[in-house]
Parts: C-alpha cells; sequence; structure tokens
C-alpha cells in the first residue's frame, strides 16, 4: 500500500500497530476502509464511536430522527445538549472529534428499498443498527443482492444477539428467520425496553467483527448467531448453515428485487399507534 | 424423552410435535421464535408437522430488534 503513516498517527494507533494481526499494514487497510452504519442509536453508537477511535477511514452514517431525552440511556454518543439536534449530525460531530482522520457521512434520511442498494455499494461492510425488523430484512436483502458482508445485531430487555454475513458464503438473516414477525406479534413497547450496557455490550461486538473483516482476520461469526443473555452472563454460540429454502439466497430465490414492508408502531405509553 | 434444547438437556412429553414444545417450554410469543432443528431451520408452518425424537437439539431463536418496537431506523 501507497500511504505512510504520520508520527502523529503512529502513535495514536500504537496499541493497534503493536497488535501482530495488525500491524502498520493493518492500520493502513483500516484507514483506507469504508463502513456503514445505519442507525445511528444504540447499536450504532458504540460501533460507530470504536470504529472511528480505530480509523477506519470513512464512515457513513444513516439515520432520519433526532435525539430524543429518551434516547441518552443507552445512545453514548448523544449527550443532553444535542436534543432535538439530528443523529446523524450529533453523532458525526462526536466521531470527527474523536479522531480528525476519519471522513464521516452524515445521511439524514430513512433507509427504503428505492436507495439502500445505492447507499450500501461504496462501503466495504455494513452495520445492522436498526431497531425494527421490516428495516433489518431489508438490509439483508439488500447486502446478499448486493454482495455486501454486514453485521446484523439485536437487543431486548438484557437479551443480545449477533451474527456476521457474507453473502453466498454463510448463512444470512433470512436463513434463519425466514421473515419479519406478524406486526401484532412483536413485543409492545411496553413489554419492550433494553438495558442500555446490553446495546454497548452488542454495538461493540458489532464494530469488532467489522474490524476482523477489514483485517482479513479469521473467526467471524459467519454461520453462527452469537446469543447473549446478560442476566446470566451466558454467551452461546449457535452453529447455523445456509439454508436452500431461503428466499433470497437459497436454491430457488423468490426475492429478486427489494420492496418495503409495513412495520408496527407505538409510542411513549406503550400503546400500538 | 429428552431433548437439547439451546444447549440444555430437557424432558418433554414423548411424540410432540414443535407446536407442543413451545407449549410445553412457556415460550410465551411463539411467532417471535425462529425454530432450528438437528441444525435445520424450520418454516413456520413446519412446527405442526414435525414430530421431535428422543436426542434431537432444539434451538428456538428469538427475534431480536432493539428494545422499542417503533419503525424509525
Amino acid at each position: 500500500m501507497e500511504l505512510t503513516l504520520s508520527d502523529e498517527q503512529i502513535d495514536r494507533y500504537s496499541r493497534h500497530i503493536i497488535l501482530e494481526n495488525v500491524g502498520v499494514n493493518g492500520q493502513q487497510t483500516l484507514l483506507a476502509s469504508k463502513v456503514l452504519i445505519i442507525g445511528a442509536g444504540g447499536l450504532g453508537a458504540p460501533a460507530s464511536l470504536y470504529l472511528a477511535a480505530a480509523g477506519v477511514g470513512t464512515l457513513g452514517l444513516v439515520d432520519a430522527d433526532q435525539v430524543d431525552v429518551s434516547n441518552l440511556q443507552r445512545q453514548v454518543i448523544h449527550h443532553t445538549a444535542d436534543i432535538g439536534r439530528d443523529k446523524v449530525v450529533s453523532a458525526a460531530n462526536k466521531l470527527r472529534a474523536i479522531n480528525p482522520d476519519v471522513t464521516v457521512h452524515a445521511l439524514h434520511m430513512r433507509v427504503d428499498a428505492s436507495n439502500i442498494l445505492d447507499l450500501i455499494k461504496d462501503y466495504d461492510f455494513v452495520i445492522d443498527g436498526t431497531d425494527n425488523f421490516p428495516t433489518k430484512f431489508l438490509i439483508n436483502d439488500a447486502c446478499v443482492l448486493g454482495n455486501k458482508p454486514f453485521s446484523h445485531a439485536g437487543i431486548l430487555r438484557f437479551d443480545g444477539q449477533l451474527m456476521t454475513v457474507r453473502p453466498g458464503a454463510s448463512a444470512c438473516y433470512r436463513c434463519v428467520f425466514n421473515a419479519p414477525p406478524p406486526p401484532k406479534a412483536v413485543p409492545s413497547c411496553s413489554q419492550a425496553g433494553v438495558l442500555g450496557a446490553v446495546a454497548g455490550v452488542i454495538g461493540s461486538l458489532q464494530a469488532t467483527e467489522a474490524l476482523k473483516f477489514l483485517l482479513g482476520l479469521d473467526g467471524l461469526l459467519t454461520d453462527t448467531l452469537l446469543v447473549w443473555n446478560a442476566q446470566h452472563m451466558d454467551f452461546r454460540k449457535v452453529k447455523l448453515k445456509r439454508n436452500p429454502r431461503c428466499a433470497v439466497c437459497g436454491e430457488n430465490p423468490t426475492i429478486t428485487s427489494l420492496h418495503d414492508e409495513v412495520a408496527a408502531v407505538c409510542d411513549i405509553t406503550g400503546k400500538a399507534r | 424423552m429428552k431433548l437439547v434444547v439451546n444447549g440444555a438437556d430437557v424432558e418433554v412429553s414423548d411424540g410432540i410435535n414443535v407446536t407442543q414444545l413451545l407449549v410445553e417450554r412457556r415460550v410465551k410469543m411463539p411467532d417471535m421464535v425462529s425454530v432450528e432443528l438437528n441444525e435445520t431451520v424450520l418454516q413456520r408452518a413446519e412446527f405442526e408437522t414435525t414430530r421431535l425424537r428422543e436426542g434431537d437439539r432444539v434451538e428456538l431463536l428469538y427475534f431480536m430488534g432493539g428494545g422499542r418496537g417503533t419503525d424509525t431506523v
């Protein structure tokens, strides 16, 4: 690689550079890499903070929301003074402040079937930091159709899950979960909730998977669903394999183009609206 | 009969199907679970028709979003 590290960069990334699996070459690779984070919330916050600190050269952040006071319990990239600000603007400010080496693209928009393929195409890896099933399936399908590796994660109460998908080479989200659950089955807001630190752990694991992928390291969570319960401190790896009947990456795929699905919505009182 | 459910040995009624297993395991929201049987993911329509056998390895995999049920990204 042509790039060389400045003295400042050698200091900044010294704890990476002394790692056998990273070194100067690995750090240069990270600086030349591009990761798209969809959702600047509970998962996207820790994921993007660690990727910026690690010196991943280009980070894209997509989110259509503004910071709300109820986000601050877990979305540690946003501060009290950011309430009302666009999440991507709030997040981009922090990422640039942590590491001026990083170019941040703050994309204030909602991902949908019409724009996602174009969004992901210039990135090396995608992080699904979203909180709802229609978007999770959309990201999966787009990454499969666009042949883009990505990290899936979900959190609920004291539980979290994580898997890494290499389209065409490992099981995808739809191989395991088939289709979004019926909206009426999704836990209502009053039953849901999440311990803030659980988002921190799982989002940090997503950043770890992204870095491993970019560095070409072994041991990705492919064909594996990592399931974690924080109360019992129980991590389990569930072995998965590609599903020949998968609607998007199986032998006879029925999903060959993208479409949007309708999501359940609920408000702060826990009632559907 | 004995099964291995999510890595733990459990005793369930003989000859039950997957739908009945979800009841016996007191799964509150069966629509929010995907089931893997001996490393093969089942379609939802197969829950009723798939009988379990002694020693089967079952994984109940829960749908997890972001802890709040809204449609925002």
